[in-house]
């Protein structure tokens, strides 16, 4: 009796240890996955702006192995020209790098929005719409008024949300663009949101041509935001670019390093704090085992003297470590989908670095296997060594004892 | 020595057998070349003192342990030598044990129990269960059948081991002490049955006792004494 409920509790374990490593790596990862989508859809995969000056000190070409690889040494010590060189000449070769889905170029610059009685220090982006839709969530980030009116009028602006809360904008509403040559009478078309609390407080998007004539930057100074059709080989992409344009290019990956870590650190964390709980289980059911070994050493040794081999022996115990295992695995996954599910319907809002009102989940079936295999290690672990040392029972010997 | 079965064929042959325990000069030396024939049908006592080798010459002749030397033939066939998965199927086959103690498993009913080496051999459940009842029936436990092996009394549980025994048809049957553990009415009743099922089915019987009323009633006796046979 005490054998079974020790037996249901490793089963418990089992099924506990699966669902919460789903979830873990559900959620976590459901964050990072939104936190990558949305620097994706604000930023872009690739960013080139700065022209080098000292290519020779930043950059090691590496081909040991016949294939081109690029190492990139620290760019603190490099020296740019700010902004992109031959802007026309660079955006075509960069539209024709293999995967690149489309360019982006943006004017950068500071300003001050001022309406009747307030105002606020402003980051514009100078942007040619049709052109940074394709490499941006631009369009889909407009909650409140349109981008088409934004297209069209050259003398429109899209403000970041957290701006046009702090000056009570309403989409159509007039505002003054203050700079160090000029002020720009421009009118509200839309308001965005990227949920990067850092973006919306300061950015606003202004016509290129507009912002080139504003910032006194007829030409150059730009830089381009750049679409790729597999963002995860953004940086091999980059480092290609960086080595062919002489200019300074920046893959997401870079650019985000600090939260990707903090999100892969979480990541690790918690899978290795829930991987305790099924090695927790796997001892108590490796225990459990090592007890009935003992226990049943005698009956052990009359099945072998009925000519159950060793083989026979282990698969008894390995089958129950199977039916455990089994029972574990079905209905920890069930659990944890359940969970998964429940969990990303708890409201839960957040803004700074994303923007959602709910628990972000993915659903990735690689978080199923991970805890799967990891229950199929402890479980196996934890009834093949008990389940080797009763195969190795002397039934002779075994019998003569206990006569 | 008597012998009432001298025309049946060898079941089993052992030749200059030997066997010792422990390591170095604390070694002991348990058997000393024994050599004998077991036939088939016949019941054989093997009597002497304890400590004498008895047990361990049944357990080296139900290849549950290796000699240091000599020779165990099986159906004429040489053992010592054979791999370990021969030397498991043949316990399955061709061997039956009945101990002293009952050793059934008490998770099991006394059929389960029984069915056992069937199941081993391959036989299906069903039929595996329906021999076991058959068998337990010949030995007058139809009505314990289902009953869980500790929850018999030791005669029954001695009964229902013996019937384990012999479920698959072994052509040898190694019974070591098999009434030790029993009352005179139930010793005799489950030597009955052994010499029953000997007399019946044709195996050769190797019995191990201290009983000297039961040796008596065996078809020979071979008297042992510090590892090797002697003259009564």
């Amino acid at each position: 009796m005490a054998r079974k409920r020790a037996m249901g509790m490793s089963l418990l374990g089992i099924i506990f240890g699966v669902a919460f490593f789903v979830v873990t790596q559900a959620q976590t990862s459901g964050f990072e996955t939104f936190f990558i989508r949305t620097i994706l859809g604000t930023n872009g995969a690739i960013r080139i702006s700065d022209r080098f000056q000292d290519v020779d000190g930043t950059v090691t070409k590496v081909s040991d192995d016949g294939q081109a690889r690029f190492v990139f040494h620290s760019r603190e010590g490099a020296r740019y020209v700010e902004g992109i060189e031959y802007p026309k000449e660079l955006r075509k070769a960069t539209a024709d790098f293999p995967g690149v889905t489309g360019v982006s170029e943006i004017l950068q610059g500071a300003g001050v929005l001022n309406t009747v009685s307030r105002s606020h220090s402003v980051r514009i982006h100078g942007i040619r719409t049709r052109e940074h839709i394709a490499v941006s969530d631009l369009e889909e980030q407009v909650i409140r008024g349109s981008i088409k009116n934004f297209r069209d009028d050259r003398q429109a602006i899209l403000v970041g949300n957290r701006i046009a809360e702090r000056l009570r904008l309403e989409p159509g509403d007039r505002v003054i663009l203050a700079g160090s040559h000029e002020s720009l009478h421009l009118r509200v078309a839309g308001i965005f949101e990227t949920g990067v609390s850092q973006i919306d407080k300061s950015r606003i998007y202004l016509d290129l041509s507009t912002a080139r004539s504003f910032l006194r930057k007829p030409h150059g100074g730009s830089i381009f935001q750049v679409g790729i059709r597999h963002p995860e080989d953004a940086p091999a992409v980059a480092a290609q670019m960086q080595e062919t344009f002489a200019h300074r290019v920046v893959s997401w990956q870079e650019r985000e390093k600090v939260w990707l870590d903090v999100f892969k650190a979480l990541r690790v964390s918690s899978a290795i704090t829930v991987s305790t709980i099924i090695l927790l289980s796997g001892l108590g059911m490796f225990n459990v085992f090592a007890i009935m070994v003992i226990e049943k050493t005698r009956d052990v040794a009359i099945l072998r003297s009925m000519g159950f081999s060793p083989g026979d022996i282990s698969r008894i115990f390995l089958w129950q470590g199977a039916l455990v295992l089994v029972l574990g695995i079905v209905f920890g996954c069930l659990l944890a989908a359940i969970a998964t599910y429940g969990i990303s319907r708890i409201p839960l809002r957040i803004r700074g670095i994303f923007s959602t009102d709910n628990f972000v989940v993915n659903w990735d079936f690689s978080h199923y296997l991970w805890a799967i295999s990891i229950a199929i290690v402890v479980v196996a672990v934890a009834s093949w060594i008990p389940a080797r040392r009763a195969a190795r029972i002397e039934p002779a010997k075994i019998i003569r004892e206990t006569l | 020595m008597n012998s009432k079965v001298n025309g049946a064929t060898p079941v089993l042959r052992v030749e200059n057998l030997s066997h010792s325990f422990g390591e170095g000069q604390a070694r002991v030396e348990a058997l000393r070349g024994v050599s004998f024939e077991a036939r088939a049908g016949e019941v054989t006592a093997i009597v002497g003192p304890s400590g004498c080798g008895k047990s361990t010459m049944l357990y080296l002749l139900g290849l549950l342990d290796q000699p240091d030397s000599g020779e165990i033939y099986l159906r004429g066939k040489p053992m010592t030598q054979a791999d370990d998965s021969t030397r498991t199927a043949l316990r399955n086959k061709s061997i039956g044990f009945v101990f002293q103690f009952h050793f059934l498993i008490k998770e099991f009913t006394a059929r389960e129990n029984v069915a056992m080496p069937l199941r081993k051999a391959g036989v299906l459940s069903d039929e595996a269960l329906f021999q076991a009842e058959k068998f337990l029936k010949q030995l007058g436990l139809s009505d314990k059948a289902k009953r869980f092996a500790n929850k018999l009394s030791g005669g029954e549980q001695q009964r229902v081991a013996i019937a384990r025994a012999l479920v698959n048809s072994p052509d040898l049957i190694l019974a070591d002490e098999p009434t030790g553990n029993l009352d005179a009415a139930n010793s005799d009743r489950v030597f009955d049955v052994l010499l029953k099922f000997a007399r019946d089915n044709g195996p050769a019987v190797i019995l191990v006792t201290h009983n000297p009323e039961l040796a008596k009633r065996c078809d020979r006796r071979l008297p042992m004494l510090d590892g090797k046979f002697v003259e009564e």
